[in-house]
């Protein structure tokens, strides 16, 4: 008698707790909460520009940049920090250095990722490879096949990422080489169509991966004149199915707000980019609802 | 009655699990924002102390007086041709020659760069490698392409149309008073469109840097492989005193 009591009462505590949970984890109180923190063409900007310059006075600085990710990462855990590419070139420290330094603090910064520039092949291959021991983050390119290089294996197409139970996957995608880079520098790595590679990326990631967010991390540029015939950020975006955000670079520009671009199926992809030279950093929070009707809400961006 | 209790808690359960499965995260709202790394935000010291003695060694060896200028050198104080220009045109022409002469067994006959390349004046005063960093940040080097004296002729076109300075060194172009080519001297000698010339320039503008269409009919390359940065650095310590003025390289008539 006592321990049928003992089972029911357990019974109930558990429908209780269980409903309790269900209430947390289905019904729509539980916001999840995902913060994407991203720069672009830093191009070896460690010091803050002098008080004097002309562009860019007092801004931008890697110790300054250290503050403000470690304070938002304070605020929310679930955060990721990425680069979308050329991490050298720029500054002495280049030069003299050949990206050590840029990777080691980019490290002490955690950063999850980066793609790679154009301008990360300036030391060649060989001096890419040697400052990979430097990197504690990923480097992320689908669409340079580097097969027949020293830097085979070194690289990940893409790579998901856990946070607070939402699956995130990032790919990286890279400008062609041919006449922007010296063939000696690239010397073997194969050039894959950017539109292409980003399509079965973004897929695998969605299908395969069952991701419920997907980030370009893109060094094609912004935007180009329809005559220049290359591959941009804009393109892409309407190209895509599953692509929620693409962060761009090269093309140094400086956007106010991300720009929202209808992709193949009328969806919003949000196309961003924050200039050079760490001058801004680039913050994208997503929010996510357990509640059946944030579908027919439909997504609420404001930029 | 106890049996019943597990099967209710355990479809219960599984009620519950699947109606979470069914309902899983849906992206709901974005905010977007880009925050500017301005004063406001306080230096971290460890990063801060990390960089230090990187920063100290590149101080150190930029920062030293590698020569002296006694006037300031810049890109805008001739219309043909510039001291700034003409410094960098010649020290190209000085400093590559006797890498060419020894992969090619040739002498360089000219030098062409673009004016756009000269990035930043070179103060009065002391001069460094930072100096050179300011002027040519970029990494592009010198190579020696072949011409016709077809493509030379196409280039004297192109700089007599371009309305800017670009730098020259080994040559001489003279206009006169209507913009015609009076006269043409590569190395002291009168211009021979019949042999080929072998110019000096910037990687840059022979794979089409600067629209300078005239590298596309060259009949061969030689890099050498040296950044033009370098070859700067390498003249500043050569010498004690960094001299140059607007000349005759080219000049128009009145």
């Amino acid at each position: 008698m006592e321990r049928r009591k003992f089972i029911k009462n357990t019974s109930t505590a558990a429908i209780a707790s269980l409903s309790g949970l269900s209430l947390n984890s289905c019904l729509g109180d539980s916001k999840k909460h995902i913060t994407i923190l991203h720069t672009n063409d830093v191009h070896s900007h460690i010091d803050t520009f002098p008080k004097d310059h002309s562009e860019f006075p007092n801004l931008g600085g890697l110790a300054r940049r250290a503050v403000l990710v470690d304070s938002i990462r304070k605020e929310n855990k679930n955060t990721l920090l990425f680069d979308a590419g050329d991490i050298f070139q720029g500054t002495p420290y280049f030069n003299f250095y050949g990206g050590e330094l840029e990777f080691k603090l980019m490290s002490m910064l955690k950063y999850d990722a980066a793609t790679i520039g154009n301008h990360d092949f300036d030391n060649g291959l060989n001096g890419l490879y040697a400052q990979l021991p430097h990197a504690k983050f990923e480097l992320l390119s689908a669409n340079y096949d580097f097969s027949n290089t020293l830097m085979n294996g070194h690289t990940k197409p893409y790579k998901t990422y856990n946070c607070d139970g939402i699956k995130i996957g990032v790919y990286g995608i890279g400008i062609g080489l041919e006449g922007l880079v010296s063939k000696k520098l690239y010397k073997e790595t194969v050039y894959l169509d950017p539109y292409e590679i980003a399509l079965d990326s973004e897929r695998k990631l969605k299908e395969e991966e069952q991701c419920d967010l997907v980030i370009c991390l893109s060094h094609l540029g912004y935007e180009y004149e329809a005559w220049e015939k290359r591959p941009d950020d804009l393109t892409l975006a309407s190209k895509t199915d599953y692509t929620n955000l693409i962060i761009g670079g090269h093309t140094h520009t400086f956007l106010d707000k991300p720009t929202i671009v209808r992709n193949s199926k009328d969806k919003e992809v949000l196309v961003n980019q924050v200039g050079c030279f760490g001058i801004n950093l680039g913050r994208i929070d997503f929010y996510f609802d357990s509640s059946k009707n944030s579908i027919a809400n439909g997504v609420s961006i404001n930029v | 009655m106890n049996l019943k209790i597990q099967q209710f808690v355990i479809i219960i359960t599984f009620i519950l699990f699947a109606s979470c499965k069914e309902s899983t995260s849906t992206l709901s709202k974005i905010d977007a924002k880009y925050i500017a790394i301005d004063s406001s935000f306080v230096e971290i010291d460890s990063i801060e102390n990390f960089v230090a003695p990187y920063r100290k060694r590149v101080d150190q060896i930029l920062d030293s007086t590698l020569a002296y200028a006694p006037k300031m050198l810049t890109k805008t104080d001739g219309t043909y041709n510039t001291s700034a220009g003409n410094l960098m045109a010649d020290i190209i022409l000085e400093e590559a020659n006797p890498i060419f002469k020894s992969r090619a067994g040739k002498d360089i006959d000219f030098v062409l760069m673009n004016h756009g390349g000269i990035r930043s004046i070179i103060s009065k005063g002391k001069v460094s490698a930072r100096t050179a960093y300011e002027v040519m940040p970029f990494e592009n080097s010198i190579v020696v392409v072949e011409l016709s004296g077809k493509s030379v002729l196409e280039m004297i076109d192109f700089l007599v149309n371009s309305k800017r300075a670009h730098p020259i060194a080994g040559m001489q172009i003279i206009l006169d008073a209507n913009n015609k080519l009076a006269s043409l001297k590569i190395q002291g000698k009168a211009f021979d469109k019949n042999r080929n010339y072998h110019v000096a320039t910037s990687n840059y503008l022979v794979t089409g840097g600067d629209n300078m269409g005239f590298f596309k009919g060259m009949l061969g390359t030689t890099d050498t492989d040296y950044l033009i940065r370098n070859a700067m650095i390498d003249y500043f310590s050569k010498v004690d005193t960094v001299r140059s003025v607007v000349d005759d390289r080219f000049y128009k008539q009145q």
